[in-house]
């Protein structure tokens, strides 16, 4: 491990954390405004978050050391999540130490956390949050999986870093499974992100919601925390799509001049990314819950047509 | 560039795969017709790729027929059939959505084993194409044993001829054109007399569900 390693590391990790709640609020933006409401502003997670750190903590009578220390664990989990998916450079140094199966699995463990914490102060919201979430995420993974494994059978690999610097050096060519494995990506990160057509970000103590009734119980900087890190979890989302389906624009580990390029594109891409999903979100209408596994069972099914796809064409 | 081209082809077939996969989740007719047209949209920039990579007028003929008959004419058909017929936003109870995709998914398996030897041995320029359209005739015939109103029905007969003129454009680079001609007119014809065939059901059972047909007297 160098220095420039460990710098493009320590870069992507202050990126990821700067850039979330900027992402959340630029999505919230345009929604607002497709909507024809006056649209909040875009450092408006900023101020939230900022507001949540300086207030109290107020915490159930019976919550257990798990519920306390959940949001710091689901939080890590997240930024681990940031540090392994390349998003400026593909020299990261913590990236062989998990790859795409175990970016799933991180994702995996902050959803058990939370489910728990939700549990166990014992409200009848935070468990039926914790059910839902527990359904959207058991055919959710899978999905993910199959979706990472379409890119890593072009690629041969299932680090992220080795299959951004794959696909960013091949010359152009057009996958079909990809094509596939995008729809799929799209439906996934819209259910794992608590997007419209399977949650709603923005009601509260409605008995429609799955993720906001998971952190109901939370104040303060616990709340802030899992705020952050459902905005973390949005950006790492975002970042691996456009690391499989763009990854043009990430610097190497021999250039670290594009470094200062990267950046710019990133956020290019991400502002492009923000708004087509926000206009997903209004122009589809939420679905009954149950209708959910059907959504995401075709999720999974697309992605398997996509490695279906990719053993039948191939590329070159 | 131009070794771009064939990939197109290949993306175009994977886009009617997946239209395909899309017309049989589809509960809403409206919005099946839709798909269908898309599905032709697809098959008409493909054979028009096709026409050009090779040099092939005749498919651009192909490709304006389709374009004529699937994208223009039979949608607009259709959908001033069901505003006639009043079932414009029906809803159809399916038989379990995720039942029928897995299946699907398991036609799918069976179709590009099917075709992987076989197109191994094409000299056409998208001879892998094969398993696709092969695939897409297999659904489509799934998506008419498993609907029980007429007009998806009709739809998945559409859609499997869809399928197989992009199987007999994309491994023969395109069939004589007397016989393009041929299924076309048989194809608008068809549709038209299942237009009138519709409206003769509707008025004997107040319904379009087929599961009234199968009786063959009334008791």
């Amino acid at each position: 491990m160098n220095w420039l390693g460990a710098f493009s590391q320590l870069l992507a990790l202050l990126t990821a954390l700067v850039l979330a709640p900027l992402l959340t609020g630029w999505v919230n933006q345009w929604r607002a405004r497709l909507q024809n409401k006056s649209a909040p502003g875009l450092l408006q997670p900023y101020r939230m978050l900022h507001k949540l750190f300086h207030k109290d903590s107020v915490m159930a009578e019976h919550a257990s050391p798990l519920y306390r220390t959940a949001p710091y664990l689901i939080f890590g989990c997240m930024l681990l999540a940031s540090a392994i998916v390349p998003t400026l450079s593909t020299d990261l140094p913590l990236s062989p130490a998990a790859d795409g199966i175990a970016l799933v699995g991180l994702f995996a463990l902050a959803r058990v956390f939370i489910s728990l914490a939700a549990m166990d102060v014992g409200t009848a919201f935070g468990t039926l949050g914790a059910r839902r979430e527990m359904l959207v995420g058991f055919l959710a993974e899978p999905a993910l999986l199959m979706v990472l494994f379409c890119a890593s059978m072009i690629t041969r690999s299932t680090s992220l870093t080795e299959i951004v610097e794959t696909l960013a050096r091949r010359e152009l060519a057009i996958y079909p499974s990809l094509l596939l494995a995008g729809v799929a990506f799209t439906m996934v990160s819209l259910a794992e992100n608590a997007r419209v057509p399977v949650d709603n970000p923005d009601t509260h103590l409605e008995l429609t919601m799955i993720h906001e009734s998971l952190i109901l119980e939370y104040s303060a900087r616990h709340l802030a925390l899992l705020e952050w890190a459902a905005s973390l979890k949005l950006f790492v989302y975002s970042c691996v799509g456009l690391a499989i389906f763009f990854p043009w624009g990430v610097a190497e580990a021999h250039a670290p001049l594009a470094l200062l390029l990267a950046l710019p594109v990133l956020v290019f891409k991400l502002a492009v990314g923000g708004f087509l999903m926000a206009v997903i979100e209004t122009v589809s209408a939420k679905m009954r819950i149950f209708r959910v596994p059907e959504f995401l069972g075709t999720a999974f099914l697309m992605a398997v047509i996509g490695l279906l796809v990719n053993v039948l064409l191939g590329v070159g | 560039m131009i070794k771009l081209l064939p990939q197109l082809i290949n993306l175009f077939a994977t886009l009617i795969l997946l239209l395909s996969f899309a017309m049989i989740s589809q509960r809403r007719i409206v919005s099946l017709i839709n798909l269908f047209m898309m599905q032709g949209v697809a098959l008409v920039a493909a054979s028009f790729l096709l026409g050009y990579i090779t040099n092939q007028p005749d498919l651009y003929v192909s490709g304006a027929l389709t374009l004529l008959l699937k994208v223009i004419f039979i949608p607009w058909m259709l959908h001033r059939l069901i505003r006639q017929l009043k079932v414009r936003w029906d809803v159809e109870s399916l038989l379990n959505i995720p039942t029928t995709m897995m299946v699907g998914i398991g036609l799918v398996i069976f179709s590009f084993s099917l075709a992987l030897p076989v197109s191994r041995l094409s000299h056409s320029i998208a001879g892998g194409s094969l398993g696709i359209a092969l695939a897409c005739v297999l659904l489509s015939f799934m998506m008419m044993i498993t609907r029980s109103k007429a007009v998806p029905q009709v739809i998945g007969f559409l859609s499997m001829e869809n399928g197989l003129i992009f199987a007999a454009t994309t491994v023969t680079n395109g069939m004589p054109m007397i016989v393009e001609f041929g299924i076309a007119l048989d194809v608008l014809v068809g549709v038209l007399i299942l237009g009138v065939f519709m409206f003769q059901i509707r008025e004997k059972f107040d319904s379009l569900d087929i599961h009234n047909l199968e009786a063959l007297k009334e008791d």
